[in-house]
């Protein structure tokens, strides 16, 4: 009963970190709050018996934490002038509760919490890992060995994605630069006239 | 109750997601739907008195096998949490590089789709 106790009040203070990040005003705030319940997860993590989770966990979020506030340092929302689209806000509510209906009642049909499905299935893949992680791949922590040994093939692919979306970010963020060390002259003037049409339409507005 | 209040967490994402007009606002919700899904693929593993799925010298085999928790979910979610990472990280990347040209974060105002 003991850990249930700790992860209701650890899922409330991350469920509160997360309205206070979707509410509130200011955008670093909001980003801060984001860092609260990351590491609030971390520390759930923790008391799922997951530690290499709670590393990964923490590592993650603090990198997250530097970009999220290299993005919003400085800038405020600015109130949206246009009216609120009520209707739109009902319709969204009502989609969310439905939602969370239908995900309630599909939870019923899961283990009850505390008892997972390697307990009741005898020849599941994770049991295999269990038994034999240690002598077929000589880790003796066996997410690892599934990691690198039993499913390496997921992890290069994992690899891939970070990869592709590193260099996807670079080559957003570097994109001005680039051009004007080796664009032409008349890339460059066709360059400032569409941003002199676009301030243009801005001040239109 | 427990899966409830983690299903609860993607809500609040989905709700940010669906409702906001702020750039970084959406960035956020999204991460907080990627968090929920995490949590709920651990709590799924999660064996009552288990322990880590971690062997020393003393450890038992039998014993272990009947009181580890589940160590597939934590494999796959250590992946996850590393591409959420990478996900985000370009997302954010957009926004800074849309911040520039429009100076702006407000999806609205966002609607000229010139070069």
């Amino acid at each position: 009963m003991g850990i249930e106790i700790y992860l209701l009040v650890l899922l409330i203070f991350i469920i509160v970190g997360a309205l206070i990040a979707v509410e509130a005003k200011n955008l670093l705030s909001a980003v801060i709050s984001l860092g609260a319940v990351g590491f609030g997860l971390s520390i759930a993590f923790l008391f799922l018996r997951a530690p290499d989770l709670a590393i990964v966990q923490i590592a993650v979020e603090v990198i997250l934490l530097i970009f999220f506030i290299r993005a919003t340092i400085g800038r405020d929302i600015i109130p949206a002038k246009g009216h609120i689209h009520w209707a739109g806000l009902v319709v969204v509510c009502l989609l969310m509760v439905a939602v969370f209906v239908f995900g309630f009642f599909a939870f019923r049909s899961l283990n009850e919490f505390g008892a997972p499905i390697i307990a009741s299935v005898q020849d599941a893949p994770s049991n295999k890992y269990l038994k034999d992680g240690l002598k077929e791949t000589g880790a003796a922590n066996i997410v690892t060995a599934v990691l690198l040994d039993y499913r390496a093939y997921d992890t290069l692919g994992e690899a891939t994605v970070l990869f592709a979306a590193i260099i996807g970010a670079l080559a957003v963020l570097r994109g001005r630069a680039a051009t004007e060390k080796t664009g032409s002259r008349r890339n460059v003037s066709r360059r400032t006239e569409s941003r002199r049409a676009g301030s243009e339409g801005r001040k239109d507005k | 109750m427990i899966y409830s209040l983690c299903f609860i967490l993607f809500i609040i994402g989905l709700y940010c997601v669906l409702t906001k007009k702020n750039m970084v606002k959406i960035v956020i919700g999204l991460v907080i739907m990627e968090y929920g899904v995490n949590l709920f693929l651990v709590l799924v593993g999660y064996r009552r008195d288990g322990v880590a799925p971690i062997m020393d010298k003393t450890t038992d085999p039998l014993e272990f096998l009947a009181t580890s928790v589940d160590p597939l979910p934590q494999a796959l979610v250590v992946t996850s949490i590393v591409i959420g990472l990478g996900v985000t990280t370009l997302a954010i990347a957009l926004c800074i590089k849309l911040y520039e040209k429009y100076g702006t974060f407000d999806i609205s105002e966002i609607r000229r789709l010139k070069g």
